[in-house]
């Protein structure tokens, strides 16, 4: 008799069923869908469903399934992919720009395995189509900022405090103020102590000048603050496009990598995600000529030069008021029949806003809407980055009233209104974004992967099973069925980490499933050998199991110690294929080391004497 | 059915000395081709701009480049994909603005010479991921070799472990010398590719290096080379089977997973064979050449417990 344990056997035979229902859904296999979710953030009911019915039949639209899910967005699933584009279509110019439209697929699978929460895995980018861009904080734009506004507090704390100075002006991380007088060197550095008391002024080379340092940990948080709010932003701004299960992730430093499956207009999305646009209210300067400073390039001390959207020029103070990182709020929202852009400010912003319209009632201010586009260009045959920023100023409109931290921008058409609102409600920014890597892969190369994929992993195995088969008979029937069941134990795996399936991972799926045969080849041979030595032959299977054990583990733990680096140090597509060759790893030394006995056990565990093993 | 006899008994260290050089002369030889020819590396590396455009009728190569050349898009670099039908242009790096301008750009001239073409992927990597990718998947390679020499010193012994490094350093060696002197493309699957052969070869290594415990403490009275011959003949017959089975599924791969996955296939292949030839002669045989002794094998806590047996 084998000294097999029940316990075992039930283990295995429990956790099988359990994985055989997690991997289930994978076999329905996916529809084409559409899944609509509305502008206005509201949610759909079941109400609806019936409008929608009536929509796509009476086009002659036919569709499978329109549900509601619980986070009130509309599925409408499809037989095939023209149906779902023909819908798309149909409901996009019947509610037009009312819900966003994503186009991606819905398990087929039976309602009450969906009810259990069990769905299939989720495809990659290059199985399903869509686009992959890869952005790049401007970190350094962030800490710019920053300083910015040390030296607009500078500037005021010194104003207060009545001290004159010739410039405060930020120079690489730091602030340098160029006081009128050196003797009034102490109180001004009292004066910004009393302000903050974290600055600490150095004094500089020249007579009278102080030199205010970020701290490197400063410029570390703001660098911070700069990515998440970044991501914040595209996250804000990709639902508002409307794709289904799109993904927004820090990646290293300074990069952020969007996935945005079932996509394909690209231009759309650039335009929407990597526009990089931030506010800037800032007065204008009614002293100086525009134009005198136009005509020698050369703008007055404490005003910048700008031009509006028809060319003319324009000074603006440089003093910053508010800006896009304060913005809470922006929609298009017309006002007795003119375009007009409702903006909502912070707190700070809010204060900043009151102040200066106090002072300056009856006088201009000016929107300077800035984007920021970065170009590699050839130049002397080297190729040179050259970041091109586009700074106009949208709007000088007269400071009717004081207002504080909610006011209307006006003087755009409607189109630019709506545009200048949707970038602005998506999120302000706290710092440029670039693209360094965008892939787009389309709907049918995606489903082409799959197919291959697929067919290589299909005629692998069946290579396998034959060879096994042939060479072990009896066990090698054994270890395919155990190859089977480590396949479903890693489909339920990925299904259940929700992980999304990817081209290398159905390569690590192929890879492991040549792997996982191993074990089973080193108990065989190793049984082989006892039966060989003399051994009975359930002395032979128990010490054949007994003696692999240990190389099997060594083997599986060193591949194990590859993977995971893979893991930590792999980005996107690589670390794709480590996590499936990672959970195969360990499936296949539990469907081997354990599966297999408890499966040998079954067949010759009950019997009083064995003749030969079929090996 | 067996393909292998019970009981080979290949002297396989007697001949080590060729084998070094065999090995030597291969890596040599890879350098050598990397450094003459180098490696056509992909756009995950170089940075640059990928199209991939399937044709309704399969194109002329040559007027597709001078359709690309007529569209100012000179240095554009074209190749059949896969099949005489789809197609694969690629180019320098550029700026993303400049990247949706340069993919219309092709598109159009593509256009020129079949209207029905189809844009079935395009990608644009900046320069500068490509530097950051490499020295992410130079840090991958050497933190699991560390690991994992850590890991043979503690379950084996440090002679072990010399031999297991050189012996999976060997491999990726050959590998990127065999995609040097192909100039197959040398992507981030690739690298994948040898982090998985190098995760592959020691599976072998320590198959063979567990059996050599093994019976390093059985056979007492033979010598190391003894011992070393015996184990890695008898697991001959499984790492020969594992290496051919794993193959099946790889060749599976090469053959019908498409052209995406062809680079990352091949380089499996070729690690899968180098990996087996480095398992049985490079690896036993530096441990063997360092010293290897029964006495390395005996801790002292094992002796006692032998000792005390009736």
């Amino acid at each position: 008799m084998s000294k097999f344990p029940v316990w075992k056997s039930v283990t295995v035979l429990v956790v099988m069923l359990i994985a055989t229902l997690v991997a289930l859904p994978n076999v329905f296999g996916e529809s084409p869908a559409l899944q609509l979710s509305r502008r206005d953030r509201a949610e759909f009911t079941e109400a609806v469903v019936p409008e929608f019915r009536t929509l796509l039949e009476t086009a002659g639209v036919p569709y499978e399934a329109v549900t509601v899910d619980d986070d009130g967005r509309l599925w409408i699933r499809f037989v095939g992919v023209d149906q779902q584009l023909e819908a798309r279509d149909l409901i996009a110019q019947r509610y037009e720009g009312q819900f966003a439209i994503a186009t991606t697929f819905a398990s087929r699978a039976p309602a009450w395995l969906t009810a259990m929460g069990l769905e299939p895995m989720s495809l990659g980018l290059d199985l399903r189509g869509g686009i992959y861009l890869v952005y790049e904080v401007d970190v350094e734009g962030a800490v710019e900022q920053l300083l910015q506004v040390m030296e607009r507090d500078l500037r005021k704390s010194l104003r207060d405090a009545r001290i004159q100075y010739q410039d405060v002006a930020a120079r690489g991380n730091q602030v340098v103020i160029q006081l009128r007088d050196p003797a009034a060197r102490d109180a001004a550095v009292e004066a910004i102590q009393d302000f903050d008391n974290t600055l600490s002024p150095v004094d500089g080379a020249m007579p009278g000048e102080l030199i205010l340092a970020l701290s490197e940990d400063q410029v570390k948080q703001r660098q911070d603050f700069a990515i998440q709010q970044n991501i914040t932003a595209l996250n804000n701004r990709v639902n508002a496009l409307g794709v289904a299960e799109p993904i927004v992730q820090r990646q290293g430093l300074n990069r952020i990598a969007v996935q945005l499956p079932g996509i394909q207009d690209a231009s759309e999305v650039v335009r929407v995600l990597g526009k990089v646009a931030t506010l800037e209210f800032r007065l204008v300067d009614p002293v100086n000529s525009p134009l005198e400073a136009q005509r020698t390039g050369r703008a007055p001390i404490g005003t910048r030069l700008y031009q509006q959207r028809d060319g003319t020029p324009v000074l603006l103070k440089r003093e910053v008021i508010a800006t896009g990182e304060q913005l809470v709020d922006a929609s298009f929202a017309p006002s007795q029949g003119e375009p007009a852009v409702s903006v909502k400010l912070d707190s700070r912003g809010g204060d900043e806003m009151l102040r200066t319209t106090r002072e300056n009632l009856n006088r201009p201010m000016a929107v300077v809407f800035i984007e920021k586009e970065r170009e590699q260009v050839e130049r002397d045959g080297r190729k040179v980055v050259i970041d091109r920023s586009k700074e106009e100023v949208i709007s000088v409109a007269t400071i009717r009233g004081v207002f504080s931290n909610q006011f209307q921008i006006t003087g755009l058409t409607a189109a630019e209104g709506t545009e200048l609102a949707k970038l602005l409600r998506a999120g302000a920014l706290a710092a440029p974004l670039y693209i360094v890597e965008q892939r787009l892969i389309g709907p049918g190369l995606g489903r082409e992967n799959i197919e291959r994929g697929f067919k290589a992993l299909m005629i692998g195995m069946a290579g396998l099973f034959a060879f096994m088969l042939v060479y072990y008979r009896l066990f090698g029937l054994v270890a395919n069925c155990v190859l089977l069941a480590n396949v479903i134990l890693l489909t339920a795996l990925l299904s259940l980490f929700k992980a999304a399936l990817t081209l290398p991972g159905i390569a690590g799926i192929v890879l492991t499933v040549g792997m996982a045969v191993d074990a089973n080849i080193l108990i065989f041979e190793r049984i082989r050998e006892e039966v060989r030595n003399g051994s009975s032959p359930m002395a032979s299977i128990n010490s054949g199991f007994e003696r692999a054990f240990s190389a099997i583990v060594d083997a599986n733990i060193t591949t194990l110690i590859a993977g995971v680096m893979l893991f930590a140090f792999g980005t996107g597509p690589i670390k794709g294929f480590a996590v499936v060759l990672n959970l195969g790893i360990l499936t296949s030394m539990f469907t081997a080391l354990i599966g297999s006995r408890a499966l040998l056990h079954q067949i010759y565990g009950r019997r009083r004497r064995i003749e030969r093993l079929a090996i | 059915m067996e393909f292998f006899s019970h009981k080979t008994r290949i002297r396989f260290l007697e001949k080590r000395r060729y084998w070094y050089v065999v090995s030597v002369l291969v890596i040599v030889g890879s350098i050598v081709a990397v450094v003459a020819r180098g490696l056509n590396f992909g756009i995950d590396f170089t940075g640059g701009v990928v199209v991939e455009a399937h044709f309704p009728q399969a194109p002329e190569l040559e007027r597709l480049r001078a359709a690309l050349n007529d569209g100012g898009l000179g240095d554009a670099y074209v190749q059949s994909f896969g099949t005489a039908q789809d197609v694969l242009v690629r180019l320098p790096p550029a700026g993303d603005q400049a990247a949706r301008e340069v993919t219309e750009q092709v598109r159009v001239a593509l256009a020129s010479v079949d209207a029905g073409v189809e844009i079935r992927r395009t990608e644009s990597v900046g320069p500068q991921a490509g530097r950051e990718l490499a020295e992410k998947g130079a840090t991958a390679l050497l933190m699991a070799l560390l690991f994992i020499a850590v890991y043979v010193v503690m379950r084996f012994q440090w002679k072990f472990a010399v031999g297991a490094i050189v012996a999976v350093l060997h491999d990726p060696f050959v590998v990127i010398g065999m995609f040097a002197i192909t100039g197959m493309t040398f992507d981030l699957s690739v690298m994948a590719a040898i982090l998985a052969v190098i995760g592959y070869s020691l599976n072998d290594t320590v198959v063979v290096f567990d059996r050599v415990r093994e019976r390093l403490i059985q056979m007492r009275k033979a010598s190391p080379q003894e011992v070393m011959d015996a184990a890695i003949n008898e697991t001959l017959s499984r790492t020969l089977l594992s290496s051919g089975t794993t193959s099946i599924v790889v060749i599976a791969l090469v053959a019908f997973g498409g052209e995406a996955l062809r680079p990352f296939g091949v380089a499996l292949l070729v690690g899968i064979v180098v990996g087996t030839f480095s398992s049985i002669y490079v690896a036993g045989a530096l441990a063997l050449d360092l010293g290897l002794s029964q006495r390395d094998l005996m801790p002292p806590e094992k002796r006692g417990e032998v000792d005390a047996l009736p």
